[in-house]
């Protein structure tokens, strides 16, 4: 019997945790950003203008559904800013295009690169001295996962 | 006309599994059920290897090692997530949706333009695809019972063109066709026993089906094959149901990954069952006026004692505490447990399920349970996952919990299981 066709109407799908999933609602912790200055002792008016909180998903994410959160891996990269550890914010909606960073699969395995297109010839350039390029000839088909938006690097442990 | 589009994610825990191991791309795929034991999806690759779906795992052990079937435990977590996704994503493509299960969902298409309608699919199924990465098909008509059975066709490869098919869009000759070569089991609703009966009285096709007497067919069986009969013929009786209804109880129960025999055991993992339930039930704003704990021995063991017993406790007023919950259950479990036995399962089901807002007050009770600290519990679990903070009772190494040898990492909801790249 296969568990997920069900031959009667619908009841609810699966309890989802969405922890990585960019939050509808600021979460608790959010900083309310005043639009005013501060100015002692007076009890002001425009308190009444206090903004809503700032939510960093809104900043980074742009398609809620397309995007993943990749850890990069290695130094190849480190020319473009991204480095051992890093945190890379990948959305699968946009197009790749020459110049994107991207991640793309090579002999099965993710790998984030540059990509270049120039005519027919396609290639994932490294940003690193040390690390070669992979050249893409014609008819060998090059599959990118999704395209790198920004890169996320911490600066303490 | 009412039209309707059904959308169905192909052999989809295996394509949530390969969005993350490009390396499965191509093989044969198999997800296994709770504690590895049956499959509960098939690649392409499998299928046409002609293994049936919910073969236990241990059976195909020869065919595995001669094709390289590949096996995995089930990942709901992944699975669920990507689910969320597809469907938020086909909510863009209708006003109207209704979420039929974990990999598909009815659109409504009223007032759509027909013209364009093979070519709105692939527009779905190329989005789909393209933002969370899993491969679609499209089935349209003009009812959903039609409409699933469309999807069924584009699906094989039946009928309409790359995984879209438009049942208006076949001519009345090729439609006939088509129902005609057509299998009764393969309309929904329409099981593998009542398909043996229907066979019996003739009725072997879709096109068989269409034809019936529609007096006898409710006579015979029910009105419900009746109205599926109506609705194969275009006459639509199935709505969308956007709401999906609270549920009126919820269980939680598992099979072991070994054998457990000691009570203290037993309660660990009937508090942790508690734990999952109830905060189902407080996700969905109920209360439980009722509980029930049970366990049982592995019915198929014929050389081991048997023994299984259930034990509903009403509760002295309705309550979404975990605490208490797992008080009572406790001393559910404490009555019915018996020394000496290998138990395999045990569970827990909250009943009597009521809404929040609606329940009247106890004269004579303070008030059950601490709302404020389930408010932070469920908080800090949805933040930290699930488990963060729970009771005691749970225990600490759940050396019951159930077997998933093959899971792969919770790629999109947990920070330290992302996937990786060089």
């Amino acid at each position: 019997m296969n568990p997920m066709k069900r031959s009667g109407p619908a009841f609810g799908r699966p309890a989802t945790p969405s922890i990585l999933r960019p939050a509808a609602h600021p979460r608790p912790g959010g900083r309310p950003l005043f639009a005013h200055a501060v100015r002692a002792g007076f009890p002001s008016p425009a308190d009444d203008y206090v903004a809503d909180t700032l939510d960093l998903n809104e900043h980074l994410i742009r398609h809620r559904e397309a995007t993943f959160f990749v850890r990069a891996r290695g130094h190849s990269m480190v020319g473009a800013g991204i480095h051992d550890n890093d945190l890379l914010v990948v959305d699968r909606a946009l197009t790749a295009r020459h110049g994107s960073i991207v991640i793309a699969v090579v002999d099965g395995e993710f790998t984030v690169k540059r990509l270049e297109k120039r005519g027919a010839r396609v290639r994932l350039r490294a940003e690193h001295p040390d690390y070669a390029p992979i050249d893409f000839q014609d008819g060998q088909e090059l599959h990118v996962w999704g395209v790198v938006t920004q890169v996320i690097h911490s600066f303490v442990a | 006309m009412p039209r309707f589009a059904l959308v169905d994610g192909n052999n989809f825990y295996v394509s949530c599994e390969r969005l993350f191991n490009p390396r499965l791309e191509g093989r044969p795929v198999v997800v296994l059920s709770n504690n590895d034991g049956c499959t509960v999806a098939r690649s392409a690759e499998v299928k046409a290897l002609g293994v049936k779906m919910g073969t236990p795992w241990f059976q195909m052990q020869d065919l595995a090692k001669r094709h390289g079937i590949v096996a995995l435990s089930s990942n709901y977590e992944l699975y669920a997530d990507l689910s969320d996704r597809m469907m938020s994503v086909l909510a863009t493509f209708s006003p109207d949706q209704e979420i039929y299960s974990i990999d598909e969902c009815f659109l409504g298409l009223d007032g759509f333009e027909r013209q364009d309608s093979l070519r709105y699919g692939q527009t779905i199924r190329q989005r789909v695809r393209q933002w969370v990465g899993i491969p679609a098909c499209v089935g349209m008509a003009s009812t959903k019972t039609l409409a699933k059975l469309a999807n069924h066709c584009a699906k094989k490869g039946l009928a309409g063109h790359d995984g879209v098919c438009d049942f208006e869009r076949l001519e009345a000759p090729q439609r006939t066709a088509l129902f005609r070569s057509l299998p009764v089991d393969a309309v929904w609703g329409v099981g593998p026993r009542l398909a043996h009966q229907l066979g019996e009285r003739g009725i072997r096709s879709v096109e068989a089906l269409r034809q019936a007497d529609p007096a006898t067919l409710r006579r015979t069986f029910s009105v419900v094959l009746e109205r599926t009969q109506a609705e194969l013929n275009g006459m639509a009786c199935l709505a969308l149901e956007d709401v999906t209804p609270p549920r009126q109880q919820i269980q939680s129960s598992r099979s072991f990954g070994q054998y457990v025999e000691d009570l203290p055991a037993l309660e660990e993992a009937v508090a942790s069952y508690i734990g999952v339930a109830a905060e189902k039930l407080r996700r969905q704003r109920s209360l439980t006026g009722m509980l029930q704990v049970y366990l049982r021995t592995n019915p198929h063991r014929l050389d081991a004692p048997q023994y299984q017993k259930g034990l509903t406790v009403p509760l002295p007023a309705p309550t979404d505490d975990t605490l208490c919950l797992i008080a009572v259950a406790r001393w559910a479990l404490k009555k019915i447990y018996r020394p000496g036995y290998a138990y395999q399962k045990t569970g827990v089901v909250l009943m009597n399920l009521c809404d929040a807002g609606t329940v009247q007050g106890d004269l004579f009770s303070k008030g059950h349970g601490n709302p404020r600290l389930m408010q932070v519990m469920d908080r800090i679990n949805a933040a930290w996952g699930r488990g963060t903070l729970r009771s005691a009772a749970e225990g600490i190494d759940k050396e019951w919990t159930m077997k998933r040898e093959k899971k792969t990492p919770a790629y999109t909801t947990r920070w330290d299981q992302l996937p990786e790249a060089r």
